[in-house]
């Protein structure tokens, strides 16, 4: 499976060596920007949520009196 | 005369309630299903128009934007039915029927008296959808759902009345947020939209309602709030600011989430945000994107909330960490969930591809860098945490060792005709183009396009499975702000209460103690035996009457 996956990911990745390019703003001419992108940003989202989670999570009857 | 698609549905809600059989499942399908007819058909303008207290009413009025709400609310109020055809318990459709007919209602309105209305009708439908579920925490989270629309119908009462005042026109129009009026009504249509911080009410509520009850839920209420914030506030540069806001609470909040349609629940809030974002943005395409994004987002939505249905009435359990492994046995719910799942992260060839990129088009368009990246950010969070999380952990993950069977036949048509829906808009998407408030001139399908959003989306699934040890499910829930109506001010109140109670008991205490000193007093001059209560002579009192007298007359030759 994970074979399968990271082929994918790096065909997404050379599919862009045979496209036209229509950046609109100049941070996309990074080569592989997007998908730079989306990793970092996940990655920054799951730690937002983790950190989150120690202060605000709570047993799941903590309502329930 | 041409009739009310609204109030087509809400005449069927009451023919439904003592129907049984297949009368009912007729009646359920063919009055929405006449519904979406009416409204193809309705030409653009003023159909109704009356004058009731002074004030014009226009309760039937079509332009673009209304007609493609009423559309979709139709179409999702019939595959809705279609869906929920073999619950048992008989109050739901009639309440789903009444809250769509409503929500048809709100957006087909001319006048700000006329939502007013229909925007409480929609509370109650959806209310007693709620409590059809008849479970005591369904009841609980109803109540406090109501009492959040309730308070959001109070704030719209006292906008509109104060918009009809300053401006001696019920019209409703594009409206400014400098006066008071507008702030009143701007601050109601957030309620509804779930618009953080006001957000709490639809994890709380939403996710207790029965199997097919949240499919309809998650329909209305936000989606007209979209609707009317699109009508009354477009260009509004708060709501830029409100709908990121949402898009990230969104999705922070489902990646914590263990409970299935809860994730669902905070995915909602999500993509209200992308819309909101949009309408903030406020030009035509942006507009044009948010609308999009409304009516695609109702029929995936939609679609993931029956398979997560499904999934609830076959086993029962509504909790990851119970689930997993059900492709096994459900592949057919599993495709569907998927299909959902895809086109809610607007992945190519779906219908969230196609009306998702319009909001960010517009924000580049606008060359409002920050606000793109951020849209781009969220979009990547969309597939973590709907996208794969919600199949991930239902439909795969471990075994659960359920072996649950596929849902009855009603329900998998319904699923497969929302499915079809999905994949159908995302490749012939020219008919949903031409159903836009605006002229559109946007092209989804370019080559640059498509890479760039399959490398964002694909690498969001490599953190996900790299970072999978931090997302694994545990028995617990995140805390929102309904904690502050939940706890905080109950406890509040109740520590106000005991403070009270105390004080009161110390004022007592002090009072019985200075009473005894002024009892014993007040025995000694009036008790028997006191001097008031002694005999006195009456030549005394004539002795004190001639004193009086004289004082008095001295007084007078005085001054």
């Amino acid at each position: 499976m994970w074979k399968i996956f990271i082929a994918v990911l790096a065909a997404t990745v050379a599919a862009q060596l045979f496209i036209e390019s229509h950046p609109h703003f100049a941070v996309e001419r990074l080569f592989a920007w997007n998908a730079l992108y989306g990793f970092l940003a996940c990655g920054a989202l799951i730690l937002v949520a983790r950190a989150l989670g120690l202060l605000l999570k709570r047993r799941d009857d903590y309502y329930d009196d | 005369m041409i009739s009310h698609p609204g109030l087509v549905l809400i005449l069927a809600a009451a023919a439904l309630a003592p129907l049984r059989g297949w009368p009912r499942a007729v009646l359920a399908l063919a009055a929405p299903a006449a519904s979406l007819a009416i409204v193809w058909q309705l030409p653009e303008g003023i159909h109704w128009q009356t004058r009731w207290l002074g004030m014009d009413l226009v309760p039937l009025a079509v332009d673009r934007l209304s007609r493609l709400f009423a559309i979709i609310f139709a179409l999702m109020a019939f595959g809705g039915a279609l869906f929920a055809l073999n619950q048992a318990r008989r109050l739901e459709l009639p309440a789903a029927f009444l809250y769509a007919g409503a929500a048809i209602g709100v957006v087909l309105a001319g006048d700000l008296v006329t939502v007013f209305v229909f925007w409480e009708v929609m509370a109650i439908g959806s209310t007693l959808v709620l409590w059809s579920s008849a479970s005591p925490r369904a009841y609980a989270a109803s109540l406090r759902y109501l009492m959040v629309h309730l308070f959001g119908g109070m704030l719209l009462f006292a906008g509109v009345a104060a918009h009809v005042l300053d401006t001696g026109s019920t019209a409703f129009v594009a409206m400014s947020i400098d006066n008071v009026a507008g702030k009143f009504i701007l601050a109601a249509f957030l309620v509804n939209a779930a618009a953080w911080p006001l957000s709490a009410w639809l994890p709380d509520a939403y996710p207790e309602a029965s199997w097919s009850g949240m499919v309809f839920l998650s329909a209305f209420t936000t989606k007209t709030a979209v609707y009317v914030l699109a009508r009354g506030f477009p260009g509004t540069e708060l709501l830029v600011y409100v709908g990121l806001a949402m898009v990230f609470y969104g999705i922070v909040y489902a990646l914590l989430e263990n409970d299935m349609r809860r994730i669902l629940a905070y995915s909602i809030v999500n993509q209200v945000g992308f819309m909101v974002t949009g309408i903030g943005i406020g030009t035509e395409m942006a507009l044009n994107g948010a609308a999009a994004h409304a009516f695609t987002h109702i029929l995936y939505k939609a679609l993931l909330l029956m398979s997560a249905g499904s999934v609830l009435l076959v086993t029962g359990r509504r909790k990851c960490t119970d689930l997993g492994g059900l492709y096994r046995s459900m592949p057919f719910t599993t495709a569907c969930g998927i299909i959902g799942a895809l086109a809610i992260s607007s992945f190519p060839l779906t219908s969230g591809f196609v009306s998702k990129s319009m909001i960010s088009q517009a924000a580049a368009d606008g060359h409002l860098f920050a606000v793109w990246m951020l849209l781009a950010a969220a979009s990547a969070g969309v597939f973590l945490h709907a996208g794969i999380k919600f199949p991930w952990f239902v439909f795969f993950q471990k075994d659960s060792g359920l072996r649950p069977p596929e849902p009855p036949w009603n329900m998998r048509l319904a699923m497969a005709l929302f499915s079809a829906l999905c994949i159908g808009l995302g490749i012939f998407y020219e008919p949903l183009y031409r159903l836009l408030p605006h002229p559109v001139d946007y092209a989804p399908y370019t080559g640059w396009h498509v890479v760039a959003q399959l490398q964002l989306l694909l690498f969001s699934g490599l953190a996900f499975f790299v970072m999978l040890g931090w997302l694994r499910r545990t028995l617990t829930i995140t805390l929102d702000l309904d904690w502050l109506y939940r706890v905080a001010f109950p406890g509040l109140a109740l520590a106000a209460g005991g403070a009270f109670a105390a004080s009161l008991a110390a004022v007592r205490a002090a009072l019985v103690r200075s009473s005894v000193p002024l009892g014993a007093g007040a025995r000694r001059l009036l008790g028997p035996g006191g001097t008031f209560a002694r005999t006195w002579p009456s030549g005394s009192m004539a002795l004190g009457m001639m004193l009086m007298l004289l004082a008095f007359l001295l007084s007078y030759y005085l001054f």
